[in-house]
């Protein structure tokens, strides 16, 4: 724990879709140069909540979102906030790798290019040509830039919409399982892009696979049903859990 | 007896053979067996399969070949010797005769006809009747064989399922060979056409005039090129210019603006836009529309504004056009995964970069396929054209002129009172083809292209 600001908090949450109840009275703390993780059985709100932290909730008709949540200190949704320089700085990657259909170079510029991050043509090619070798992309795509970014493998085109995100230079990163789709090479090449992620934002991710939240992690957030029911150090709520319910879902005795 | 009562007769026959069948299945003894290979319905739909199909088949062969057999009786008899030896007027005798004797108390107003009604009737009588025994013959034949087959582990499901596949496909024939043979009805009228004109007189010419033709050089007046000009003006390019924006921007509109309540009751008021009749349009057209712009060309100072100027009637297309492409457009931009849409608003994009960016360059292919789809539809209409387009035929490029098309032209050439030979009227089906072979080769291109954006997605 440290004693500097956090990047973001969430202070009594809770998310609704119509009536119904998806995430009940969350608080929590992210921190820069961390990885957070969020574990919990199917259902219990985890991308739920991960969504909130940049609005992506907006777009589903009959979400509504109750509490608050900062950036920097600032509400997030709070009137003064503008969506999209939020989402910027809050970028997101999600469970199912969706490069747009243009070319993997179209792809990685396209944050640049809505938000007008380059100045000239060779600015541009330089934030590409950083993002995609901080995304550990480079060398697998240099000499095809022009391809479609739909004509690469799984891994790769997950590996490029990290890039994507990168681009926009935000600073906190959110990921939704962004392995599950993946086979054992991918998934290794994505964790270990992770770890290397780690020194320059905030990141949170969302897993079902507890060696992942072991490795990549460490913060580590257990949701049951909608509750946070356990918040903590990785180690300690993989070795030592305080709470009933974190052991046997840790230990497999929990659906 | 006619071919109505014989159809029922088959039926009854059929029930009849579907009723024993199954009674009789019902009463095999199932030897011990807990699941019936087939059902006792199964096998009564079994047999009355083999009632109606080959009867019903060979009723059709029958219609199609009995009146060559009637005609040729027909000759044989001496009366005949005296019809004209001339192909044309023969077949019209013939033709008054068979006429004639199928209603009786009627008299033929050529003496010839009138000796040969006689003869006719018998034959006819004659054919008749073997039709209708060799019909029942066959459903009895059938019905027979059938019944003699089923018993308990006969598998008479899998043949009903085998049966119900042929009449699918007989059906699904029936739609293809349609379009063989208007095709082929085309191509054979527009041959005859081109017996008598050069084809490149009527494929480059720009000189249509068909009330005056110079029987020396028909082509000289049958030049196509202003009646294509005059279609592709108004279809493709008045026409769309309406439809392709509107359409477009309906469709973004609905899809990614609208409420879902204002989604439910906008979307079935678009397609009912598709299915106002196109002669509504065609008032519409030729009483409001016509005269407005014609009015707003004198405003704009150019006095000499035909009323039924290309603008009216592209103007009015293109709005009948809205809902098509609209309608192609909302699915191809519904059919964009919507992650890929969440993966730009993530990035920080507005939604309507989301839009211009993301959506519209997914969906183009399919957008682009429902306009194709669109001039097509635009260049065949008729109805419109017909009531608010000039019958000049002049190539321009200012809208408040006349412009005719294609369609309206093959109206004009029929309607007119003029042989069937000659090559003005034949000229109709020369442009009713090359219509045709375009729209042919549109909807080819269109469908090619929605195939390959939807494997783009699988
Ligand atoms: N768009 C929606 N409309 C209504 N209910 C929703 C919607 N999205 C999610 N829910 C409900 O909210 C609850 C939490 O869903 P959420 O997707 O956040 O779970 P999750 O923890 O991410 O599960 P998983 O691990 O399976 O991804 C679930 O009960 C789900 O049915
Ligand atoms: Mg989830």
């Amino acid at each position: 724990m440290t004693d500097a600001p956090h990047k973001m908090t969430a202070r009594d949450v809770s998310v609704f879709y119509g009536e119904k109840q998806a995430v009940k009275n969350v608080s929590i703390d992210i921190d820069m140069d961390r990885v957070t993780a969020f574990i919990g059985p199917s259902g219990c709100g985890k991308s739920t909540f991960l969504r909130t932290l940049n609005r992506m909730n907006d777009t589903i008709g009959n979400a509504r979102v109750e509490g608050q949540i900062t950036l920097d200190g600032e509400d997030i949704y709070s009137s003064g906030m503008d969506v999209v320089q939020l989402r910027a700085r809050v970028g997101m990657v999600f469970q199912k790798p969706n490069p747009f259909p243009k070319s993997i170079f179209e792809n990685v510029a396209y944050g640049p290019r809505i938000h007008g991050l380059a100045n000239s043509k060779a600015d541009l090619e330089e934030i590409v040509a950083r993002s995609l070798r901080r995304a550990g992309l480079w060398e697998e795509v240099k000499d095809r830039l022009n391809d479609s970014g739909t004509a690469l493998s799984g891994g790769q085109q997950q590996r490029l919409c990290i890039a994507r995100a990168i681009a926009v230079d935000p600073e906190v990163i959110l990921m939704d399982e962004p392995a599950s789709a993946l086979d054992p090479i991918a998934t290794a090449k994505i964790e270990e892009l992770i770890h290397e992620l780690r020194g320059r934002y905030a990141i949170v991710i969302v897993t079902h696979n507890m060696q992942q939240a072991a490795r990549v992690s460490q913060r580590t957030a257990f949701f049951h049903l909608g509750n946070l029911v356990e918040y903590g150090d990785t180690d300690n709520i993989f070795t030592a859990p305080r709470e009933e319910r974190t052991k046997d879902y840790i230990t497999g005795r929990y659906g | 007896m006619n071919a109505f009562a014989l159809m029922f007769l088959v039926a009854g026959l059929g029930l009849i053979g579907w009723l024993t069948a199954r009674s009789r299945a019902a009463r095999f003894d199932r030897g011990g067996a807990k699941r019936l290979h087939s059902l006792p319905a199964q096998h009564g739909f079994f047999v009355a399969m083999w009632v109606v199909l080959p009867a019903l088949l060979f009723v059709a062969a029958w219609g199609a070949i009995s009146p060559a057999l009637v005609k040729q009786t027909v000759l044989e008899h001496p009366a005949a010797s005296q019809l004209p030896q001339f192909d044309f007027e023969r077949d019209a005798l013939l033709a008054e005769a068979s006429r004639v004797a199928e209603q009786p108390g009627v008299a033929a107003f050529d003496p010839v006809a009138q000796q040969l009604v006689a003869p006719t009737r018998a034959a006819k009588v004659r054919y008749d009747w073997i039709g209708t025994a060799g019909a029942i013959l066959l459903a009895f034949a059938g019905g027979a064989y059938a019944f003699t087959r089923i018993r308990a582990s006969f598998p008479a499901r899998s043949s009903v399922e085998r049966g119900m596949m042929l009449m699918l496909l007989v059906a699904s024939l029936i739609a293809i060979l349609t379009t063989v043979g208007i095709f082929l009805s085309l191509l054979w009228e527009s041959v005859r056409f081109f017996g008598q004109v050069s084809i490149t007189d009527f494929l480059f010419g720009t000189h249509w005039s068909p009330q005056v033709i110079d029987p020396a050089r028909p082509g000289r007046s049958l030049g196509a090129v202003p009646l294509f000009w005059g279609t592709f003006f108004i279809g493709a390019v008045i026409a769309m210019i309406v439809a392709i924006p509107f359409g477009l921007m309906s469709a973004i509109y609905l899809t990614q603006y609208a409420a879902p309540q204002v989604r439910r009751w906008m979307k079935p008021i678009l397609e009912i836009l598709a299915g106002v009749p196109t002669v509504v349009y065609g008032y519409f057209a030729a009483l409001t529309v016509a005269p407005a712009v014609r009015d707003l060309a004198v405003a704009f100072g150019y006095p000499y504004a035909s009323s039924e100027s290309a603008l009216a009637a592209g103007l009015v297309m293109g709005v009948m056009i809205i809902p098509f492409v609209s309608s192609m457009a909302d699915d191809s931009i519904a059919a964009v995964p919507t992650a890929m849409r969440d993966g730009s608003l993530a990035m920080g994009a507005t939604k309507s970069e989301t839009i211009s960016r993301v959506l519209i360059p997914a969906a183009l292919p399919g957008v682009v396929a429902g306009i194709l789809l669109a001039v097509s539809r635009a260049i065949g209409e008729t109805m419109i054209v017909v009531m608010a387009a000039s019958g000049a035929a002049n190539i321009t490029l200012n809208p408040f002129e006349s412009a005719t098309t294609v369609t309206k032209q093959i109206v004009d050439l029929l309607t007119g009172e003029s042989e069937f030979d000659s090559p003005k009227t034949l000229a109709a089906f020369a442009l009713g083809l090359t219509l045709f072979v375009i729209t042919l080769l549109l909807n080819i291109v269109a469908l090619r292209v929605v195939k390959r954006y939807r494997e783009a997605y699988e």
